[in-house]
């Protein structure tokens, strides 16, 4: 008889496995084991709980206590006083119940759903939450036309950032002519600053295969593939344990369920190439070329993976498939706005009090995420802006706060949706800095196909390199939106197409940033060092020679008790002074 | 360590043999042989090349189009130092700048003593705990530059002892 | 894990219905409309019988397949003489606490109180006065 009356649930997430979460498990279980309460207990790794920000974590049911950045050094006192005595540790505290903390509150998980409360690795845990349901429903009382006018009906749009009406690219896979189909998950998540797919894939495995089978009968495929980073082994490692299950439970291969449909899945691991997100690159990279695009018509769902008729579509797109089927598409399209269906997972990163994943309906107000869920700006500094859609997209200001999330307001702000990167930025942010910061992952990520794309970026890294040394002149101004311009229109790709975006959208916004680094030759955020000026307020000096004595060129002259004096032309700009100076003494403009 | 023809080990092959003889398995053999040697010189480029009957000249391109792949050792100790948004703006460029000058070497060297090798690399997904530095796999979080002398000293105690266990 | 291919949705559903054990107290947990039942686990429960007690209320639970019942251990109550003390607090009823219990009055509990909505009125502790 089951008589286990409580479960211990670590997160298994990357972030908080970087942060000893492993450790935190073996610990408990010692302690456990030492009280003898291994009937009676249970612990568990679990998918991310999303709350990166606080991690370790560790939540306890029946009672639903969360606790926050828990070290194996808390195992003894976690099981002594809340197993043993039934007392709450006070002191690993975030809130009361989830349900308090404002980080969960408005948040509303779909593709999440699973993510901190099953086992990634028992197939068990998900079929007891509905798992495979979906599939089997599917498979014994719908045909194919019948599940995509469901997904179509939904109105759920393709999650990598295009927002493709995901049905729809089912119904053109599935009526294109052809013996041989094949789905494809596309898990190559490139976007500096995204991590939800990954946390999907080691939270929550099986609901992509789920779906992708779901998917494999609507279009008529037999043979599946996840193209996923090789910088992800953990959850190239779950996924792999869970078509191994999947495949002993009869639930992939051969008759699934006894119908006549059978499908497999594969995994092809990528090789740190962020063009490979782009669905034709990806799939010559499947082939085992060079992941370069191609010009699209004809599309993948004609001509796609071997030249077969392919439906490449993304994690978290896949995520919300089996909901959508178990609920119907009127639940689904019931949720967000008019034309943006359903939730979107973002990922809270930068200056931003609460990091994490989190789900919300489409059609939240920006302010809202930033401000409810992510806690605000860290170290009371002032919003500056939020960058949204990774290298392809753009900064929004704080005067855009109330806009709602959805695709279109987001691409109407001059940035987009993308894959959900949300980077919040700060006073201390220049943002001809982060405009340059994008440009350089975009060189370097250029596959070289197309001139606009492989020189025009290089060139307007170059012009932002001098602006942000005080070289740049206002013509330079006028010719990044002009060579911004050309290389959206002229390139093959998505990558291209986008990759003046960053730019485009700070010189947008921020314009009179760019003017003082031009103009002024001052870098209004203190960020570009070059353009910084440090000098010794004579006033404040107590001649203490500290500065001088930390100074590596040496610049600093001055005798003691008397005033110092930087020498401006030797000076390097290290910063060292300035933090060293016991006294404030010494500006930095 | 340079490799020459007759060091390539026979799991190579007997991995390119398991294969079925489909097309599109090059980038798996690839993943293999880095997986084995630790990198891809130009012989096992070749080996990879002949074994799988395709020209020498793809493999070199599909290998160097990859930034994951590498066609030059690295350090017994690989850090890595996230420069993905989310630890860039929490000034991971300091975090890097000091890794340099403790290390003597540039992002994308090796050091002398084949003992370290450095690399800026592009989110690791602990966005969290940015700046995020990670040496062989260990992850380090909100790494601030002065912890640097320190992280780097942790290896040099480690790469000692294990030179002593192998005297044993 | 088990090897056995499941062949039907039938089978998946009976596999799922097995399963749910492993994952009910998580999902218990998660809804905000259960019945709470706090067994007394400080050093004095634990000694008066306690464990015997909290493994009987979790055996009947598991037995009339209650979804949404979390049995949790809590500490001392005070009233250390009327332990194993077991509380039942259902969504916007007063909490019952019931005294002496054992693993005989800890079924009825689930059966009569939890199931019945039956208030076992000659093994209550009467609180009134005493908090």
């Amino acid at each position: 008889m089951n008589r286990i009356r409580m479960h211990m649930l670590v997160c298994g997430g990357t972030g908080c496995v970087s942060c000893d979460s492993t450790e935190v498990k073996d610990a408990l279980v010692r302690e456990i084991m030492e009280h003898g309460l291994e009937n009676e207990v249970q612990v568990t790794i679990t998918g991310c709980f999303g709350f990166c920000e606080k991690g370790p974590i560790v939540k306890v049911y029946p009672d639903n206590v969360f606790y926050v950045r828990v070290s194996p050094d808390d195992a003894k006192i976690l099981v002594g006083e809340h197993v043993i005595k039934g007392r709450v540790v006070e002191k690993l505290l975030y809130g009361d119940t989830p349900s308090d903390i404002p980080f969960y509150k408005k948040q509303m998980r779909i593709a999440l759903r699973n993510c901190g409360l099953i086992d990634p690795e028992k197939i068990e845990d998900y079929i007891s939450v509905d798992g495979y349901e979906a599939l089997g429903r599917v498979l014994t009382g719908m045909t194919p036309q019948q599940v995509i006018g469901v997904i179509k009906g939904s109105g759920l749009g393709g999650r990598g950032g295009g927002g493709f009406p995901t049905g729809l690219k089912w119904e053109l896979t599935a009526k294109a002519a052809g013996d041989k189909k094949y789905v494809i998950c596309n898990a190559d998540e490139g976007d500096p600053g995204a991590f939800m797919d990954r946390s999907i894939l080691e939270g929550d495995p099986h609901s992509i295969l789920e779906a992708m089978a779901i998917a494999g009968y609507a279009v008529g495929a037999d043979e599946g593939v996840v193209y996923i980073r090789a910088e992800y082994p953990l959850a190239v490692e779950r996924l792999q344990k869970a078509i191994n299950q999947a495949e002993a439970f009869g639930l992939l291969g051969d008759h699934i369920l006894g119908s006549d449909f059978s499908f497999r899945v594969g995994i092809n691991l990528g090789a740190g190439a962020f063009v490979c997100g782009e669905e034709t690159s990806l799939m010559n990279s499947v082939q085992g070329g060079r992941g370069e695009p191609r010009i699209k018509p004809p599309f993948p769902s004609e001509t796609g993976l071997w030249s077969k008729p392919t439906s490449i579509n993304n994690v978290e797109t896949f995520a919300n498939i089996c909901p959508i089927i178990l609920n119907g598409a009127e639940w689904f399209s019931g949720i967000g706005t008019e034309k943006s269906k359903g939730t979107k997972v973002f990922a809270l990163a930068g200056k931003i009090n609460n990091v994490g994943l989190v789900e919300v309906p489409m059609g939240m107000r920006l302010g809202d995420i930033i401000y409810s869920i992510g806690g605000g700006v860290r170290g009371g500094k002032s919003f500056k802006a939020v960058q949204t859609g990774g290298p392809s997209g753009g900064c929004i200001p704080a005067s855009m706060l109330d806009i709602s999330i959805d695709y279109e307001s987001l691409s109407e702000t001059g940035s987009m949706m993308g894959s959900g990167g949300m980077i919040v930025m700060d006073e201390d942010d220049c943002m001809v800095n982060i405009a340059k910061f994008y440009l350089e992952f975009t060189v370097d990520e250029s596959c070289g196909k197309c001139t606009p794309c492989r020189i025009g970026n290089r060139r307007m890294h170059e012009i932002l390199s001098r602006i942000t040394k005080g070289g740049g002149t206002l013509d330079d101004l006028e010719q990044l939106k002009d060579l911004g311009e050309i290389i959206k229109i002229c390139s093959l790709c998505g990558l291209g197409q986008t990759a003046p975006n960053p730019v485009l959208s700070t010189l947008h916004h921020f314009y009179d940033e760019y003017e003082a680094h031009i103009v002024d030759k001052r870098c209004p955020a203190g960020a570009c060092t070059e353009l910084l000026r440090y000098t010794i307020i004579a006033e404040k000096c107590i001649g203490c020679t500290l500065c001088a004595r930390s100074c590596p060129v040496p610049c600093i002259s001055g005798e003691r008790k008397k005033v110092h004096d930087i020498i401006q032309e030797k000076c390097i700009k290290c910063g060292i002074c300035y933090k060293k100076c016991p006294v404030d003494a010494i500006e930095r403009k | 360590m340079p490799l020459d023809a007759s060091a390539i080990s026979p799991e190579l092959d007997i991995f390119i043999d398991s294969l079925d003889s489909r097309d599109g398995v090059l980038m798996p053999v690839l993943h293999k042989a880095q997986e084995l040697y630790g990198y891809l010189p130009v012989t096992v480029q070749n080996h990879i090349a002949e074994r799988l009957k395709i020209p020498a000249a793809k493999v070199f391109g599909v290998v160097t189009f990859y930034s994951f792949f590498c066609t030059a050792p690295k350090g017994k100790f690989k850090v890595s130092v996230c420069m993905g948004t989310a630890c860039f703006v929490r000034d991971a460029q300091a975090v890097l700048e000091r890794f340099k000058s403790q290390l003597g070497i540039g992002a994308g060297e090796v050091s002398g003593d084949m003992m370290f090798s450095l690399d800026a690399l592009r989110c690791v997904g602990a966005c969290g705990l940015a700046p995020v530095v990670s040496v062989n796999g260990k992850v380090y979080g909100r790494v601030a530059p002065d912890d640097v002398e320190g992280i780097v000293e942790e290896y040099l105690v480690k790469g000692g002892q294990n030179d002593e266990r192998h005297k044993d | 894990m088990s090897g056995t291919k499941i062949k039907t949705l039938d089978e998946l559903r009976k596999i799922r219905e097995r399963s749910k054990a492993g994952t009910k107290l998580r999902l218990t947990g998660e809804s905000g409309n259960r019945v709470t039942i706090s067994v007394g686990m400080a050093t004095c429960g634990i000694a008066a019988g306690a464990r015997a007690v909290m493994g009987a209320l979790i055996d009947s639970i598991n037995e009339n397949n209650l979804e949404n019942v979390a049995v949790v251990a809590t500490g001392c109550l005070g009233y250390c003489y009327a332990e194993p003390l077991v509380v039942v607090t259902v969504p916007e009823e007063k909490p019952v606490h019931y005294a002496n219990v054992d693993e005989d009055l800890a079924r009825k509990i689930i059966e009569l109180h939890v199931i019945g909505g039956e208030i076992i009125g000659n093994s209550q502790l009467i609180t009134d006065g005493l908090t």
